[in-house]
């Protein structure tokens, strides 16, 4: 079989972020500014905006979300960009990382030299039923939702395929949420930027301040047991087994391989990317793991002639902790069934032998749906510059992996970057 | 004009039916029914009536309810449970379990047989008839 490779190289020199969380009175036009003039400003060697020629925006659903639709060209406009073409892309969750595929693909084809791709989502200005139904449009309207199944549903049914199949237990769970928070403290941008245990000391600050019984937890892990502190959403899965709601925007530059040196002396190149489909939950063999997700990664470590034992820092897409698990798996990190154990023998943390989420993930970090899979590249960008400050991954590492889900695994986009 | 839809889905779950479609040229069923064959692109599957037995694949006890099922009286203090089930056709559809004991999600054991049974829900002219399993 031919091995597909990019027709022309593909470099990032710029990158920038909004922070995630939830910003009343901000629009995702507001958060877009925000993270281009970070991106700008990331630019070792300068940088004349005039010169980018195209805008791909990664946006899951700006018309649900913001009463919006049309949304690149606003963003175009808001950032000084038009009269360029600006085109929204969409695959639910993983617009982000699908947008950046496109960016990617435009160089490839000769017509640009040089993209923005960008990331947004604006999601909390709606109450959360109506965010609950927004989401589930990124599921089966005709066939999944109507059985009752929301998003969270859809993972733990996932969650609950996988205890059955490897014996793995229901709080195994929480401790990827617990690992994700211990590095998303460390991580300015990030929603949630408390570890689990300051999380319990502020609850037990706000029952005195309120004069009620302060809660007692014997440790961490007692605390997100507790039903109280942390209650179901959709059995396995409970809160703190979930990415929030988030706004958030993200900005990556993109030029032409053999221009990098112009911008920076430190570019990421791009050398894997693949993405593949797959139908609703129902109509899958297995749901123990995406097939989406193994396509898309054999797709990019074949362009890239690297194996996985090969990448040093990796981004997945932990919309909810079982998804982490699953993802390690379908990256071929650890064998089918082996994902839960490497959570519990601390492997997948900052200091273990396969760091995973260093940015803290979706769960700590924040997930603005169609910002998210952009926002992966970021983390990737600092670790492998060495500019990860605190959370900074030891080693002087050289490969860089993201891994974006849309749905359930409907569409996995992943790719692999290089700091040469 | 497709002779399977989502309309002749939901209209033979009015009449307490499963109606699929099967392949003649490489023998895959489908359910829902397809108007192609997702398989070999055979443009000419037949309706065929499933038995409605089957066994549980996967599920989860929902506490955070979407509008819809809210509007049928679920909430945290009532969850319900939804499901994956493997029809004994091969097939596999999502639909919700009932005559489980959702308060003990623990002992709803997975590749348990289910059968098909018939919920409905909405009020009124919006009432229609979904597919639910039981234990």
């Amino acid at each position: 079989m031919t091995i597909r490779k990019l027709s022309r190289g593909v470099a990032v020199v710029g990158v920038g972020m909004s922070k995630f969380g939830a910003f009343p009175g901000q629009s995702s036009r507001d958060l877009f500014v925000d993270a281009f003039q970070e991106m700008l400003a990331s630019v070792d060697k300068g940088f004349d905006p005039g010169d980018i020629e195209a805008l791909l925006m990664g946006n899951f659903s700006s018309d649900l979300f913001e009463n919006q639709g049309h949304t690149a060209p606003i963003m175009a406009d808001w950032v000084g960009l038009t009269p360029r073409p600006a085109t929204r892309v969409e695959d639910a969750c993983a617009s982000g990382g699908v947008a950046l595929r496109q960016g990617i693909l435009a160089i490839a084809s000769g017509l640009y030299d040089i993209v923005l791709v960008g990331g947004i989502e604006k999601m909390t200005d709606l109450p959360i039923e109506r965010v609950t139904d927004t989401l589930a449009t990124a599921a089966d309207a005709l066939y999944e939702v109507p059985a009752g199944f929301t998003f969270p549903g859809l993972y733990a049914s996932m969650a609950t395929a996988y205890m059955a199949e490897y014996g793995a237990p229901r709080d195994v769970f929480l401790k990827v949420g617990l690992k994700n928070h211990e590095n998303g403290a460390l991580n300015p941008k990030a929603q949630f930027g408390q570890r689990i245990a300051e999380i319990m000391e502020a609850r037990k600050k706000s029952a005195a301040k309120k004069g009620l019984p302060i809660p007692e937890w014997d440790d961490e892990m007692a605390f997100l047991k507790d039903e109280r502190a942390n209650p179901n959403i959709a059995w396995p899965l409970r809160l703190y087994d979930c990415s929030p709601v988030s706004d958030g925007a993200a900005a990556v530059l993109l030029v032409r391989e053999d221009l990098a040196h112009r911008f920076t002396d430190n570019p990421l190149y791009v050398i894997g990317s693949g993405q593949a489909s797959d139908g609703a939950i129902h109509d899958r063999p297995t749901l123990t793991s995406l097939a989406s997700a193994q396509k898309a990664a054999a797709a990019a470590y074949e362009m890239a002639g690297v194996k996985p034992a090969d990448i040093d820092v990796v981004e997945v897409h932990d919309c909810f902790t079982i998804a982490e698990i699953i993802a390690t798996e379908d990256l071929g990190f650890f064998e089918p069934g082996q994902g839960w154990w490497a959570v519990e023998e601390g492997k997948t943390a900052r200091s273990g032998v396969r760091p995973v989420n260093t940015s803290g993930g979706l769960k700590s970090k924040g997930h603005p749906v169609g910002a998210s899979g952009v926002g992966q590249v970021i983390e990737i960008w600092k670790q492998l510059r060495g500019e990860a400050g605190e959370r900074q991954v030891p080693g002087s590492p050289r490969l860089g992996l993201t891994h974006n889900v849309g749905g359930t695994g409907q569409t996995c986009v992943v790719h692999i970057f290089e700091r040469r | 004009m497709s002779a399977f839809n989502h309309i002749t889905h939901y209209a033979a779950l009015g009449e307490n039916k499963l109606m699929g479609s099967h392949c003649p040229a490489c023998g895959k069923n489908c359910y829902p029914a397809r108007p192609l064959c997702p398989a070999c692109h055979g443009s000419d599957p037949e309706a065929v009536e499933f038995s409605g037995k089957g066994k549980l694949v996967a599920f989860s006890v929902i506490y955070i309810a979407p509008t819809a099922m809210l509007q049928a009286g679920f909430d945290r203090k009532n969850p319900y449970c939804a499901a994956v089930v493997e029809l004994e056709e091969g097939p596999r559809i999502c639909a919700q379990l009932v005559g489980v004991d959702v308060k003990q999600p623990e002992n709803i054991k997975i590749g348990q047989p289910v059968t098909a049974t018939f919920l409905m829900r909405g009020e009124g002219e919006a009432a229609r008839t979904f597919l639910g399993f039981q234990v």
